[in-house]
């Protein structure tokens, strides 16, 4: 703070930075492990450097059903996504006025994210049963995860409207907008970057969940299934390198909301 | 009028998704917990001998004192690092651009594979992994530590390595928002650095402290995969009791055991609301 850096600065400056290798330095090893020659193991010294590893990975027999888990995570990661931003974007409307039963919802919501995951899989798993339907990864698992991600999309939503001016609203109005051109055209371009931000936490939590797909998923696995089965299994290299190449998914999705993000602010910066 | 009709309908997505997929499981795991069950099959009947199976197991005691343990040593050191690295974002940072980076940094690995983060602790701890050749090859030790992976100390490790970003944002939100200018009175009234972080920062960070605790504490006495994973099958878990009697087939069994962690995981925050009153300091 201010033009000379208080006593504490350094050390906390320190203990940060140590933090964030803590944070990132497994992950970077787990990538430069994955590059393990074929003779190499799980862990160092590297014996030489290929890429047989992520060959591996795409022959089927070899560490079950990658590429069939890794479609199925993808495509459900992609509609918790579009679901999450609806469905939160929509709460986040309708909790800016008084409604019927808006406090149990809210409280509803945090129970969400408090119950833990095992339980709500469980549950899910369990009332299937009773019903006589089969679990799937597009029903029940798809339910499972939004009750993950809409938490944490209406809870941002909540911060966002937070600070949103209803004088934009008002404006659009007085100008003769319906209350569907209002949204359209004034709430909804304005929103756009905590949009995506809802979105990026909608696809990265449940292409990663664990838990909550544990019981849900039904006959077929999602990818962190398929990864939990191979962890008691597989002993080689193969699973760094499953682990770099479903990082490096995350990451693709990560850089591109943020991007996206900071696109939109520049743009508009720009006027 | 029309905007009371609307807001409801806006509303009913979330309420009805959640009341599907929360509710109504959550009701269904109640009920079956009172259920009777043989090798093969649910018996539809109201019975407490699952309940009564359990609380008089030692084992189930055992296991709860574990998770509990668990849960506290994680919250305290997660406490501790997410306290310093927020305290440090909040205060020490003075560029808004900058914070936001930092606070990326800290955030980007949460929307990354948890299982995949506790693999990646496998070449670091393990018998031959990097920890061990460095100590061995200073001298530290003759012999390769053995307690390093698949140990109480790994699933703790894993637990501050996956969580402490939950203590990190609250407690960063909360302080935030203090206002400066009670910082600078404090000094000007000639608190030291500490004095201002002990009267000034934390009574005002209780919020997000809270909340973090709320979360943390939450999270761990749920899991079972960090448990499974990290202890090599050596440690045991409430949640991984529960998995463990459903791939049995005794789901009324483990709905007994949900119902009772259910329980006992809302008393804890109860508690810990009864030390701080979120809504009244929001």
């Amino acid at each position: 703070m201010g033009p000379r850096r208080s006593r504490g600065f350094w050390p906390l400056a320190i203990f940060f930075a140590l933090f964030v290798v803590f944070l990132y330095g497994p992950m970077v090893t787990i990538v430069v492990l994955s590059f393990q020659g074929p003779e190499g193991g799980l862990t160092f010294p590297m014996r030489g450097v290929s890429t047989r590893w992520f060959a591996n990975l795409f022959e089927t027999q070899m560490v079950g059903d990658f590429g069939g888990s890794f479609l199925r995570s993808l495509t459900l990661g992609l509609i918790v996504t579009v679901l999450t931003v609806v469905v939160s974007f929509m709460a986040g409307l309708a909790f800016r006025r008084r409604f019927a039963g808006a406090t149990v919802l809210f409280y509803l919501t945090v129970a969400s994210l408090i119950v833990p995951s095992v339980l709500v899989s469980l549950g899910i798993g369990l009332m299937f049963r009773l019903l006589g339907l089969d679990p799937a990864w597009w029903s029940s698992g798809l339910g499972a995860h939004l009750t993950w991600t809409l938490p944490f999309g209406l809870l941002i939503m909540f911060a966002v409207f937070n600070r949103f001016s209803p004088a934009y609203e008002e404006a659009a109005r007085d100008l003769g907008a319906t209350p569907w051109q209002t949204i359209r055209h004034v709430v909804l371009p304005i929103l756009l970057p905590s949009l995506i931000g809802v979105g990026l936490f909608g696809f990265t939590l449940s292409y990663d969940e664990f838990a909550r797909s544990l019981f849900t998923a039904g006959s077929f696995n999602t990818l962190p299934l398929e990864i939990y089965g191979m962890t008691t299994n597989v002993t080689t290299p193969v699973l760094y390198a499953l682990g770099t190449v479903t990082t490096g998914v995350s990451f693709l999705v990560i850089g591109l909301s943020l991007g996206g993000v900071v696109l939109l602010r520049r743009r508009r910066a720009g006027g | 009028m029309t905007s009371r009709w609307s807001a409801l309908l806006l509303a009913a997505p979330l309420a009805l998704i959640l009341g599907a997929f929360l509710v109504v499981p959550i009701a269904t795991i109640i009920v079956v917990s009172f259920f009777d069950y043989d090798s093969v099959r649910i018996i539809y009947d109201v019975v407490l001998t699952n309940y009564e199976e359990l609380l008089l197991s030692p084992i189930t005691w055992k296991t709860y004192l574990q998770t509990l343990q668990f849960a506290a040593i994680t919250w305290a050191i997660c406490l501790a690092v997410g306290f310093a690295v927020a305290y440090f974002l909040a205060f020490h940072v003075a560029s808004p651009m900058m914070q936001t980076v930092l606070f990326l940094v800290c955030t980007i690995p949460f929307w990354t594979s948890n299982v995949i983060r506790m693999i990646s602790w496998i070449p670091f701890l393990g018998r031959n992994g990097l920890l061990n050749q460095a100590l061995v090859g200073i001298g530290a030790i003759d012999a390769p530590l053995e307690f390093l992976l698949f140990s109480d100390f790994a699933v703790v490790l894993a637990y501050v390595h996956l969580y402490a970003l939950f203590m990190v944002v609250p407690i960063f939100n909360s302080m935030v928002r203090i206002d400066r200018s009670l910082v600078e009175a404090a000094r000007d009234a000639g608190a030291s650095e500490w004095q201002v972080l002990w009267n000034v920062v934390i009574p005002l960070a209780r919020p997000g402290i809270a909340i973090g605790s709320i979360l943390v504490v939450a999270v761990v006495m749920g899991d079972f995969v960090t448990v499974r994973l990290m202890s090599g099958g050596q440690s045991a878990s409430v949640g991984l009791m529960m998995v463990n009697a459903m791939s049995l087939l005794q789901y009324p069994a483990a709905a007994a055991n949900a119902v009772v962690l259910l329980v006992v995981v809302l008393l804890m925050i109860a508690a810990m609301l009864r030390v701080v009153d979120i809504r009244k300091e929001l």
